[in-house]
């Protein structure tokens, strides 16, 4: 009677299919919900855990109860707790007969487990038997766990069974398989490239579950291999028509829809095989229509389809019809309430720019609001869609806004985006040098520690190179404008590392070059930096190499050099530092300032960080030197090649390489040591080749030109030093100009007033400028509208401001580098005439006064006038160039260390041979090398051997400096 | 591909986290945690997506929808429309309430495996595989039906 009573109340619980949970897991849910703070939340799961752990080692648990208590254990996994001790269990349960327990046992495992646990493999046995079962729900638990527990090297376990599977009468286990299948295409192609054409098969399946399954996998062999399914576009076509004219079964309908889902995927494949085939997308047009027309655009299911339509139209050969149709689509997602659809529609609309760049003028309000939208995502989609449609006449208001965007947010990640992208669109479309330069500052100090080091780099670069090719004025202008934003930036807490460093760069190459700020004003600033950032070495190391270059600039011009006390009260720290870098450099400053004027030229020239230095990457000049140690008994040296491993790191680092390469266990024995052949010139000469890795990632970049030559004037040395920009776009300087820009100017192209202007797009006439002004009270004039012409109609739309004169240059894809030059005529024309451009529909935003909510684009090019008259004098100073001074700048990430006793002797007999080793030791240098270039040389030489030969750097080493001081 | 669905109420507590990419479990606790601070700092009427790299890595993108005490998140890539997947957590929703008739927050957690049941009717290995509510309500009946079964045959046995 009792057990009759059980199972009625099973029964009646069985209502809820068996899945019916005890009241212990009630119990135990509820509490938790009650629970008032995570750590009581805690507590009650350890004590839950506490006596699961004992519960299921219990001996002889009947199954019911065993199952009730994984599934506890399941749930006190999500709730983040390790239930570990539970796993076991799990897998026996996979094992047991009746269906409920299995299905139990596989849904606890694949929750578990990943696929490369220790566990496995007693499940796989397992699968293999319940793939093969009669029932068809335990096949499909089966397959259920096949997804998410078998990997690469089990695959072979089930493989055949699961291909029998496809032909399985039931479509719910067929649906399975093919997913199973197509699971293990992506874990490994190789293992199932025969079978790939079992998934055309199916998708002739009778069963429209089956089909729409098969498009997953089909969606995704079509995206890595087009054109092999070429031949399907037809098949999809016709089969994406008939889900559209209803043949589905009624249960596919979804909202009045008939198979939404079924239609997105196959959209979303027939882009892919559409996309740049015109024969492929001409048979798509029809039914590709035909759903635009079909779309119901009261749900939300209708939009997705359309939205889907709209990526399809956009990607496949263009159609005007189509695009049309898209563009409507566009318009209705945009002046839609629903946040998700002007989501959907901003982000339809950055991919249809692409083929109609005039699309957007019609919805630059809507964008606009956007823009402005208090939902963060659609924010960021709409700047994304901005960035996409960036071009040089926009890019101001653009990167304003973005700037000013990545001001306000605090999520890192997205900060970090936004400020490359404001980078890189600066890079690319920036109107002028000292605009760059602005914008830069403002990426810097807001997310300096973000932004990639080589943007940084770029920026010296471009500092120290310049910008106009033929024009040094300009390129000092730019320098000095770069050093007065600096002075100024220095005086705000709390900039960020890399910020400072590239400060502290440009301020000791260029600090003094206009001759405005005398040399103690800048070291002084300079030893300020050091001294405020004193916990940051690689600032420091910045600031001690500027305040070298500012002290050898002194000396260079013959000026005497007087320290000021709070350099020497910083100096005097350094010399003791425990960075043997910063010491170093240290040293290497006090070793400068006591040189005369001839030297320190030589081995300090100004602005000289662009020469090009050349590097004898043999050692040529060795070879001297060589051929006497030989002739004096030396060993010769033998290339790591073809020596046998001994005592060289870097050796046993490629038999492991190649240990691992190789995979298998090394069966034959180990030879016999042979008897080690130690060269006189050992490593240390090849170190600059290769190089170990360092900790800081600078340091590996930098110093390996370093170490090859610290001579004053190699030439490699400056591509290396030129802040390594290989990998990123040289974009700067471009200027592209595209032709999507102009689709407005054409309207406007008539020249009136005799404006020579060189190019159209700005060209204005007064025609357009009267009706423009007769129009001006027509629309209501709001910021809106400003922005938004800023953003579309091409920033030129404007007037007589300083602003307008220079925007004139800016577009002319022919003056491009020349817009400093031509800039004063530019004003006066600009202050004469009034320039209009914008096609008609954008003539209605009242006010002429648009660019107000540019400032930037006026800002630099005052600065630029102010600057004109110190900077033309500039010329004599910056004389013969070297690259010394960035070498300084290179010592920065280098860490110093120590080195075997050993080691230094041979490195010593080494340093002996001081000028003639040097390569560019031309005569004029060489003073200054006796004196420097070897011992610098040398300590590198040692610091690498000593990383090569796996010595961590410790303390200071006093023989390096006495090396060093000679 | 789907990368995971949960649901989570509006306290924070997870109701149901299932992730088809393997995650460590602190991994995962990390990931909701994460994910319920976005969308607690969501106001109401605004979009139902949030770019989720910053949580999941690049290309990924998390569509949320809240149900009286609950949210539905399902994080995907860029192979999924959102709109789609706003529609399939609707599906998946509507699915629950013919199974629990009025579905709420209770019959989640108390009735889990019938939950996982579901979902994994839906969706199979990260792929959308059954879109239509009849279909899946069909199969999670025909499997709770065998459970049913031995129990009437004994019922029936002690019976007679």
């Amino acid at each position: 009677m009792e057990q009759l009573k059980t199972i009625g109340r099973e029964l009646a619980m069985g209502s809820q299919g068996g899945f019916y949970q005890s009241k212990e897991f009630l119990d135990l849910v509820k509490s938790i919900g009650e629970a008032r703070s995570k750590a009581e939340e805690d507590r009650i799961v350890l004590g839950e855990i506490e006596t699961l752990k004992r519960r299921v080692s219990e001996p002889d648990i009947p199954k019911r109860k065993m199952k009730e208590y994984i599934l506890r254990l399941v749930y006190v996994e999500m709730l983040g707790h390790d239930a570990s001790f539970g796993y076991i269990h799990a897998v026996k349960m996979t094992h047991d007969d009746s269906l409920l327990v299995k299905r139990t046992g596989y849904l606890a495992v694949t929750l578990f487990l990943n696929e490369d646990h220790d566990l496995i493999i007693l499940i796989v046995n397992t699968i293999q038997k319940d793939l093969k079962s009669d029932n068809y729900l335990v096949v499909c638990a089966a397959l259920n766990a096949v997804c998410k527990l078998i990997n690469e090297e089990t695959i072979p376990a089930v493989l055949p069974q699961v291909v029998d599977l496809l032909a399985h009468p039931k479509e719910a286990v067929r649906k399975k398989a093919i997913m199973a299948l197509h699971r293990f295409y992506q874990k490994s192609p190789s293992s199932v490239s025969h079978l790939v054409s079992n998934f055309r098969k199916r998708l002739c399946d009778n069963d429209p579950g089956v089909m729409g399954a098969t498009l997953c996998p089909l969606f995704e062999l079509v995206s890595t291999d087009v054109n092999s399914y070429k031949d399907l576009v037809i098949s999809f076509v016709s089969i994406l028509k008939q889900v559209a004219e209803r043949r589905l079964p009624k249960a596919y309908d979804y909202h009045q829809m008939p198979a939404p889902f079924i239609q997105i995927k196959l959209l979303k494949i027939l882009a892919l095989l559409g996309s740049g085939d015109k024969q492929a997308s001409e048979n798509m047009y029809t039914v590709v229509g035909d759903i635009f027309r079909k779309c119901d655009s009261s749900s939300n299911i209708g939009n997705a389809v359309l939205y889907e339509c709209i990526c399809c139209v956009s990607s496949i050969y263009p159609n005007p019809k189509l695009l049309e149709s898209a563009a409507d689509a566009i318009s209705r997602f945009l002046k839609s309430d629903s946040h998700n659809l002007k989501y959907m529609g901003i982000d339809a609309l950055g991919r249809l720019i692409k083929i109609s760049p005039e699309i957007a003028e019609q919805h630059q309000l809507a964008v606009i609001d956007c823009l402005e939208d208090p939902d963060d995502t659609l924010k960021r989609k709409t700047f994304e869609l901005l960035y996409k449609m960036t071009k040089s006449t926009n890019v101001e208001v653009i990167v304003d806004r973005m700037i000013d965007y990545m001001i306000s947010i605090n999520d890192n990640h997205y900060k970090t985006e936004i400020a490359s992208r404001c980078v890189e669109l600066a890079e690319q479309f920036a109107p002028s040098n000292q605009w760059f330069i602005l914008i830069m500052n403002k990426v810097f100090e807001h997310a300096g520690d973000l932004v990639n080091i080589k943007v940084a780099h770029n920026l010296m670069r471009l500092i120290a190179e310049g910008f106009g090719e033929d024009d040094d004025s300009a390129d000092s202008q730019l320098r000095s404008s770069a050093v007065d934003s600096y002075l100024h930036i220095l005086g705000e807490p709390k900039i960020p590392s890399v910020f400072l460093q590239l400060i502290c760069w440009v301020l000791g190459e260029y600090g003094t070059a206009d001759g405005k700020y005398s040399a103690s004003y800048i070291t002084g600033k300079l030893s300020d930096v050091a001294e405020a950032y004193s916990n940051d070495e690689t600032v420091k190391a910045y600031a001690v190499t500027a305040l070298m270059k500012i002290y050898a600039f002194e000396i260079a011009a013959g000026r005497k050099v007087d320290m000021l006390p709070e350099c020497q009260s910083l100096m005097e720290q350094f010399l003791a530092s425990h960075s043997t870098d910063l010491q170093q450099r240290a040293y290497e400053l006090q070793a400068v300032i006591g040189l005369d004027a001839h030297a320190v030229e030589s081995i300090m020239p100004s602005d000289a960080s662009c020469e090009d230095i050349e590097v004898d990457k043999a050692l040529s000049f060795l070879n001297g030197y060589i051929q006497d140690s030989i002739e004096k008994g030396a060993q010769p040296y033998i290339p790591e090649s073809e020596r046998s491993g001994m005592l060289n790191i870097s050796n046993f680092r490629n038999q492991d390489h190649h240990g691992a390469s190789s995979h298998g266990l090394k069966f034959e024995a180990y030879e016999l040591p042979k008897q080690t052949v130690q060269s006189r010139i050992p490593p240390a000469t090849l170190a600059s080749t290769e190089f170990v890795p360092v900790p800081e990632p600078m340091s590996v970049r930098e110093s390996y030109p370093t170490t090859i030559v610290p001579s004053a004037s190699s030439d490699a040395e400056s591509t290396e030093l030129k802040l390594r920009l290989d990998g990123v776009q040289k974009k700067w300087g471009r200027q592209t100009h595209s032709p999507a820009t102009s689709t407005s100017s054409s309207t406007s192209k008539k020249t009136v007033n005799g404006i020579k202007q060189v190019d159209g797009s700005n060209t204005s006439n007064s025609s357009t400028w009267e009706t423009y002004d007769s129009r001006k009270h027509v629309e209501i004039n709001s910021e809106k509208q400003k922005l938004a012409a800023s953003l579309f109609g091409g920033s030129s739309k404007t007037e007589k401001k300083p602003a307008t004169g220079h925007k004139i240059s800016k577009p002319s894809s022919h003056m491009v580098e020349k817009s400093h030059v031509r800039k004063s005529s530019m004003e006066i024309a600009s202050e004469k005439k009034a320039l209009v451009h914008q096609p008609p529909d954008l003539l209605d935003f009242g006010e002429p006064t648009v660019q107000s909510s540019d400032p930037p684009s006026v800002d630099p090019f005052k600065e630029l006038e102010g600057l004109l008259e110190p900077t033309t004098q500039l010329g004599s100073t910056a004389a013969a160039a070297t690259n010394s001074p960035d070498i300084m700048g290179l010592f920065t990430e280098t860490p110093g260390g120590t080195h075997n006793k050993d080691d230094s002797d041979i490195l010593s007999s080494l340093s002996k041979q001081p000028v003639t080793n040097m390569v560019g030791g031309a005569t004029s240098t060489q003073v200054a090398q006796s004196s420097k270039g070897p011992n610098r040389k040398d300590s590198l030489e040692k610091d690498s051997l000593v990383r090569q030969m796996g010595v961590t750097p410790s303390s200071p080493n006093p023989n390096l400096f006495k090396d060093l001081l000679g | 591909m789907i990368k995971a669905v949960m649901v989570m109420n509006t306290q924070g507590k997870t109701r149901l986290a299932k992730f088809y990419e393997y995650l460590p479990v602190e991994k995962q606790q990390e990931l909701i945690r994460g994910i319920f601070a976005v969308l607690c700092s969501r106001a109401e009427n605004v979009s139902n997506f949030i770019d989720a790299e910053s949580i999941f890595g690049p290309d990924s993108r998390l569509v949320y929808k809240h149900f009286a005490t609950l949210y539905f998140v399902f994080v995907f890539d860029s192979s999924e429309n959102e709109l789609a997947v706003l529609d399939l957590i609707q599906v998946f929703v509507e699915t629950l309430d013919k199974c629990f008739q009025n579905v709420c927050e209770l019959d989640i957690v108390f009735n889990y495996s019938k939950v996982h049941t579901i979902l994994d009717e839906m969706i199979f290995g990260g792929q959308v595989v059954e879109t239509s509510s009849s279909e899946i309500m069909k199969a999670v009946e025909e499997i709770s039906k065998s459970f049913l079964y031995p129990f009437l045959l004994c019922l029936s046995k002690k019976t007679c």
